[in-house]
């Protein structure tokens, strides 16, 4: 039996809605300074304060009445669109190799041109970093808010032995790991004993402190002009023209992405993977196992690490120039927005996660200052509709009955 | 007279001003199940998180008798107890990997083990045989400890997912796949139902009989105490009142004043002084 | 000596300007054991809102520039509180029992669209302020150097003294004062006891923000110059200082606050400028070393 359409309450809880629309914009919508040669002064906007009122108001009514209608007839979402996010599960296995192959390639379809693969390089930097950061916050559910600092010890390793030593880049690669590896270790040793949100601000703050110090250490980093003249890899000694360049530089950092993404699985299987799994579950049960959390810690950080590393050697490669204005708390804020929106351990989640947050602003770059509100935006949304992630099941690593 | 594997010598645990364990002493005898009881609050999982080391005691020894020479637990951090002494216990609240999967509980158990087999984690990752083989040599003990708890059906749920007796056998059989020596049971019997119990109590004299190590239990229900301890110490507010076989403690004046709250002058004629396992 | 004498007088009022902002971050987590990343940013819509406050109230020629003031920071912390009350409710209260990291992501998210609001409001460009409150007294001169104790300093310490007593009151006297601590301890327990979660958890967001708010207009008379990127770094910084003071306790916001006012005056007046900024986190790492806690942080115990 359908029940009565509540208009009432749903025109009082508009109104309301709007009332206080209204008066959240009134300072700062209603107004504006106006900074002139006399100093500065106000101008009033009033009308966009009642556009935003009669924008609320009428939002509100609006999702009150569709959530009325659906509750009332027992709808949920569509049954197609639930059926769909079902299945997204269940083809997982298949939807990963189905996604490589789209990946591998993409630069010889007939709509990828130059800026197509361009973009889809910067998307896949993204998720390299993610499937690198999951091992830390995923796996080993270490809340990490300083993964830029790795990232950019890697990029800046790169580049300082790349433009001072004149080594190619496939030298440097493991190179930048291992220096970004060995940068988090010691950064970690006396900070992975702190209590997980501890643990975050001192992370953050950090990775401020590396961007300060790449700022200002100017002999060493070129302070605020960064490095450039940074060289591109080469194959077997084949340089390349720009045009074939970008397509090159893609598939190295597929490859890349690909066997971090190998890693990851691996270790996930191992000994170690289960360990960090359990330290995230409990920690005193771990404990009381004869596992040692802080070496796991420790160990989780590194790993991640070293995968930033790699990946900060790739930016600096692919940009021919770094400054320390790629390496600010938004990214790290955005990396682990896509760790978290994908679903954390899910590696496919990562992937439609990075194309969500970094594909598709990249496509608006018109509406550029709309661009980082969007983001923002997003993420709230995205975790108000689904807080565990956009797909966030759990396969167990190991089966008895497949053995 | 087994020896004993477990020295515990004037243990204190202070928190603030109150003494929650109060100059305690008593033998856990190997191959052997002792029973630590007492009302609520006398300290019992207090003693336990000394043993296992999540507290450090105050003042005290805690001597184990390893095989390989004796160890003061006092000093040892917690995973070391756990790992050199081979100490395992359970929890009061069960403290499951709640996400994995029952059998992936038993392996991540045998962590150390597969680790060292894995060369950290690089024979692993290059699939190497040796790595393989340790697998499969933990997914067996696994299995041996699933069969005996009745969970094998479900090695591949998550481990929240199981009902609650479940989840508690599940917990024990995670102890027991660390090879310990020393197996310290918080309560295993809560909230279970006399079928339970019962199946607790063959499974822990199980362990006892077959696995030859020692028992150490906290435990309210007298069925399960009663049952199948061999050796009984009680406590209250923190200090050690009797101590003795069953039939000893349940007929202890003292004890029975303890969990019934009697005057101290009171004299009760015999035969109205109830039997303690009644009271549980 | 006089040099000296200058940055603590330097830094104490910094330090007050952090503490209140740190409150803010002590006492959200306290409650509902979260980082509120947007919190910097309500601090940093405090002083956009505080200098738009004034400014109207000035043109409409409301008289002397005490009572411009009184007003602009009465309805500056009105508005900010209005703010803090709505993110709250839109950002933080679906996700109160979400997964740990979903509120996280969703403040750093709503930091970000707080940020880009403002710069899409009211211009990218730095909005400066010519001296409000001028002159001070000059305490003592000595080598050349006088040392300089300006009105406004005094106001701003004076003011954060009075409301750290005014709220430490509230807190300790009154019922809603019991509530908010009973919520913080034991959030289940305080709902079977009737408390409602969250109305106390609304209060606490919105004097948090409150907070925030005088300490933007602080900001904005103190410096003269704002822009939609302080709330940031003054974020940080005040959140080092919540939990060097010891997160979840009053006392210990304002402690940690003062501390790293301090800190960051004495360093950029007597090393460098450019790395003041990390100085003060640097003294955060080294505390949590040997004081995991906080300085006034009570050692949870986790029972086993």
């Amino acid at each position: 039996m359908a029940a009565a359409f509540p208009l009432r309450r749903l025109a009082i809880d508009a109104l309301l809605g709007g009332l206080i629309a209204a008066a959240l914009a009134l300072p700062m919508l209603g107004f504006r300074l106006v900074d002139s040669a006399q100093g500065l002064s106000l101008a009033t906007r009033f009308d966009w304060v009642a556009w935003a009122a009669v924008i609320v108001a009428s939002g509100r009514f609006a999702l009150g009445s569709l959530s009325h209608l659906l509750a009332d007839r027992h709808l949920g979402l569509p049954r197609s669109a639930q059926a769909f996010i079902a299945s997204l599960g269940a083809i997982r296995p298949k939807a990963g190799w189905a996604l490589i192959a789209i990946a591998a390639t993409l630069p010889f379809m007939p709509f990828s041109d130059r800026n197509v693969v361009d973009k889809a390089t910067l998307v896949l930097i993204y998720v390299m970093l993610g499937w690198g950061l999951n091992i830390v916050v995923g796996l080993a559910g270490l809340l990490d808010l300083g993964f830029v600092a790795s990232y950019a010890v890697g990029a800046y390793s790169y580049a300082l032995l790349a433009t001072n030593f004149h080594l190619s880049f496939w030298l440097c690669l493991p190179l930048a790991g291992l220096l970004s590896a060995a940068f988090a270790l010691t950064l970690g040793f006396p900070v992975l004993r702190l209590r997980g949100d501890y643990l975050a601000i001192v992370t953050l703050g950090f990775a401020e402190m590396v961007r300060v110090v790449l700022l200002n250490w100017q002999s060493l980093t070129g302070g605020p002009r960064g490095i450039s003249g940074i060289p591109r890899p080469t194959l077997f000694g084949i340089t390349f023209v720009p045009e074939q360049r970008v397509v090159f530089l893609y598939f190295v950092i597929l490859a890349l992405a690909l066997l971090t993404n190998l890693f990851a699985l691996r270790l996930r299987r191992l000994p170690i993977g289960r360990a960090w799994e359990a330290l995230r579950e409990d920690e005193i049960a771990c404990r009381s196992l004869g596992l040692n959390p802080t070496t796991l810690k420790i160990a989780a950080f590194t790993t991640g690490a070293m995968c930033a590393g790699f990946a900060g050697a790739f930016f600096a490669t692919r940009q021919g120039f770094i400054s320390p204005e790629s390496f600010t708390f938004m990214e790290s804020a955005v990396i682990l927005a896509i760790v978290v929106l994908g679903g954390m351990g899910s590696q496919i989640g990562v992937v439609l996660a990075a194309l969500l947050l970094v594909g598709l602003p990249e496509w608006f770059r018109e509406l550029q200052a709309y661009r980082m509100l969007a983001f923002g935006g997003a993420m709230v949304l995205i975790m108000l509709w689904r807080p565990s992630g956009l797909l966030s099941s759990r396969e167990p690593t190991i089966s008895l009955e497949r053995l | 007279m087994t020896r004993a594997l477990l020295d515990v010598d004037h243990i204190s645990m202070r928190f603030g001003g109150l003494f929650a364990v109060n100059d305690l002493s008593f033998a856990a005898a190997d191959k052997a199940i002792t029973a630590v009881i007492g009302p609520n609050g006398a300290g019992k999982t207090t003693l336990f998180n000394c043993i296992t080391g999540f507290y450090r005691p105050q003042t005290g020894k805690l001597t184990l008798h390893h095989p390989g020479g004796p160890m003061a637990l006092e000093r040892m951090a917690d995973y070391t107890i756990a790992r050199r002494g081979r100490v395992a216990r359970t929890f009061q609240n069960i403290r499951l990997f709640s996400r994995m999967s029952v059998l992936e509980n038993l392996i991540v158990a045998q962590h150390t083990t597969l680790m060292r087999a894995s060369l950290f984690s690089v024979a692993g990752l290059l699939g190497l045989a040796r790595y393989r083989h340790a697998e499969k040599r933990a997914v067996e003990k696994a299995r041996h400890w699933l069969d005996k708890v009745a969970l094998t059906d479900h090695a591949d749920e998550e481990a929240g997912s199981l009902p609650y007796g479940s989840q508690r056998r599940l917990e024990i059989a995670r102890a027991m796949c660390t090879d310990p020596f020393l197996l310290c049971l918080d309560e295993p019997a809560a909230g279970l139902n006399p079928r339970e119990s019962a199946d607790l109590n063959r499974l822990l004299m199980d362990i006892r009989d077959q696995e030859h190590i020692g028992l150490l239990l906290i435990e309210h229900d007298m069925s399960v105490v009663m049952g199948i301890s061999d050796h009984v110490v009680v406590l209250d507010y923190g200090k050690k009142i009797a101590e003795g076989s069953p039939d000893q403690v349940r007929r202890d004046p003292a004890v029975i004043r303890a969990y019934l709250g009697e005057e101290e002058n009171e004299e009760l004629p015999p035969e109205v002084i109830p039997d303690l396992k009644d009271l549980g | 000596m006089e040099y000296f004498l200058q940055q603590l007088i330097n830094g104490i009022t910094l330090g007050a300007i952090y503490g209140l902002i740190a409150i803010g971050y002590t006492m959200v987590y306290g409650i509902i054991g979260m980082i509120n990343f947007a919190h910097g940013e309500i601090y940093m819509l405090g002083a956009f809102i505080s200098l738009i406050a004034y400014l109207a109230v000035t043109t409409l020629g409301a008289g002397s520039v005490p009572f411009g003031l009184l007003v602009a920071l009465a309805v500056t912390m009105l508005f900010t509180s209005l703010w803090g009350w709505a993110v709250e409710r839109l950002a933080y209260r679906p996700l109160r029992n979400a997964p740990r990291l979903a509120p996280l992501i969703s403040a750093i998210g709503m930091s970000i669209v707080l940020q880009n609001f403002t710069q899409l409001t009211q211009g990218a460009r730095v909005k400066p302020l010519p001296p409000v409150i001028h002159g001070g007294v000059t305490l003592m001169e000595g080598n050349g150097f006088r040392v300089e104790l300006s009105w406004l300093q005094i106001a701003i310490v004076l003011l954060t003294l009075a409301l750290m007593l005014g709220f430490t009151w509230i807190i300790t006297r009154t019922s809603l004062g019991r509530a908010q601590r009973a919520t913080q301890q034991d959030m289940k327990m305080a709902a079977l006891l009737g408390i409602n979660i969250d109305r106390v958890v609304s209060l606490t967001f919105v004097i948090g923000a409150a907070l925030a708010a005088v300490a933007g207009l602080m900001v904005t008379l103190y410096y003269g110059v704002i822009d939609f990127y302080i709330g940031f770094l003054a974020g940080i910084k005040a959140f080092t200082a919540a939990v060097l003071g010891g997160i979840g306790s009053l006392p210990g916001a304002m402690l940690g606050g003062l501390a790293i006012g301090l800190i960051e005056a004495l360093w950029s007046g007597y090393f460098s400028i450019e790395y003041k900024d990390v100085a003060a986190f640097a003294v955060l790492v080294l505390v949590l070393l040997f004081r995991p806690t906080g300085l006034l942080g009570r050692p949870e115990v986790e029972k086993i």
